[in-house]
């Protein structure tokens, strides 16, 4: 079975190809012309990027999130939610890397199997990088004016760090 | 809008911050490292972004996104109704929800983005309904073997590392399904 997942990339791009063959199309030309359009979406996110980075990194470094944590924890006790989350919670939809960095801190120091590594591991299992993905589609699609999407992404994140919270109190 | 307050509050919350913790310095100094890290994350995506993006255009020329859209239908049909009818964004976005749901989490994006701009031809610049639809999905992970977070707890010495398989599937489908609530009662609410 691992081996199959470690292979999953290459069997379906081979699996592509093959296909792509026996139905007679031009699979080599297909792929440039493909790749060739995907240097134009790069050109277009990386603004977008440019600039969320540079606020979640001012972010970071000004201890904003240490003291918003301090402030949470009384109320995430009371949802049965374990505080000591709540930094993951609070980087989780704005920083993938930063969010990995402080949940593998989480799962180190309280141990894999305690119910505070589990409820992190499941977080960082059953969320994404929030504003990472609304800063790249919308970049790549020019929108400007986002409507409801903020809000109802972030709808998801919250249930899904409760029913995090929840799922391990229920299946452990 | 949204993204214009959201990104000025987190300047001038790091500043506040900054100013009363006495972090200043390594604020400025974080706001030009951000800067560069989001070039750096740019290329080392780009390869992955230029492959995947090759791929689908083998899938749509041999009829394979179609036939996977035609799998799909039933489904995303309902959750994006305005583009139902509309092939060429449906084959993106069932290619994107096969590829989220085999954990590839990297090629989901490139051809979530590709569905994102074809949906943006109808009203440019505007987040369709179907459009913010996407978006939720997509930061709703469903991804079925969270293998980065099994490394993580491998390291730390766990011995069962997918043990956390069940919860994690229960949250993620409960995450979604308040997303997607979430999405289509704010798209009937929302005055713009």
């Amino acid at each position: 079975m691992d081996a199959f997942f470690t292979m999953l990339v290459p069997l379906i791009i081979g699996a592509v190809a093959l296909w792509g063959m026996a139905r007679r199309v031009d699979v080599y030309s297909a792929l440039l012309t493909g790749a060739g359009e995907g240097l134009g979406v790069l050109i277009r996110i990386a603004p977008a990027l440019v600039g969320l980075l540079t606020a979640v990194y001012m972010l970071r470094a000004s201890g904003a999130l240490e003291l918003a944590a301090n402030a949470l924890a009384p109320l995430l006790t009371a949802v049965g939610i374990p505080p000591e989350t709540v930094g993951l919670m609070l980087v989780r939809p704005v920083s993938g890397s930063a969010a990995l960095g402080v949940g593998a801190e989480l799962i180190s120091t309280y141990g894999p199997d305690s119910a505070i590594g589990r409820t992190a591991a499941v977080m960082l299992g059953s969320t994404e990088t929030t504003f990472y993905t609304i800063a790249v589609y919308f970049g790549a699609a020019g929108i400007v004016k986002t409507r409801y999407a903020v809000p109802a992404a972030l709808c998801a994140d919250l249930a899904g760090f409760l029913a995090a919270a929840w799922a391990v109190r229920l299946i452990f | 809008m949204a993204m214009a307050v959201i990104w000025t509050g987190m300047v001038v919350v790091s500043i506040l911050c900054a100013l009363a913790t006495g972090n200043g310095a390594a604020v400025g100094g974080a706001a030009l490292e951000g800067a560069g890290a989001a070039v750096d994350l740019c290329l080392s995506m780009a390869g992955v972004l230029c492959l995947w993006m090759g791929v689908m255009e083998i899938m749509k020329r041999s009829g394979l996104s179609a036939g996977l859209s035609r799998l799909l239908r039933p489904l995303l049909g309902r959750l994006y109704p305005e583009f139902a009818r509309d092939r060429e964004v449906m084959d993106c976005i069932s290619a994107n929800v096969s590829a989220n749901l085999l954990g590839l989490g990297n090629a989901a994006t490139p051809l979530g983005i590709e569905a994102a701009r074809k949906m943006s031809r109808r009203r440019p610049g505007v987040a369709c309904d179907g459009m913010c639809m996407l978006v939720v999905c997509n930061t709703a992970s469903i991804q079925l073997i969270p293998t980065t977070v099994a490394g993580v707890r491998m390291a730390a010495g766990c011995q069962s590392p997918f043990d956390i398989l069940p919860a994690v599937w229960l949250a993620s489908a409960l995450s979604v399904s308040v997303g997607i609530l979430a999405a289509k009662v704010l798209a009937k609410l929302w005055r713009d």
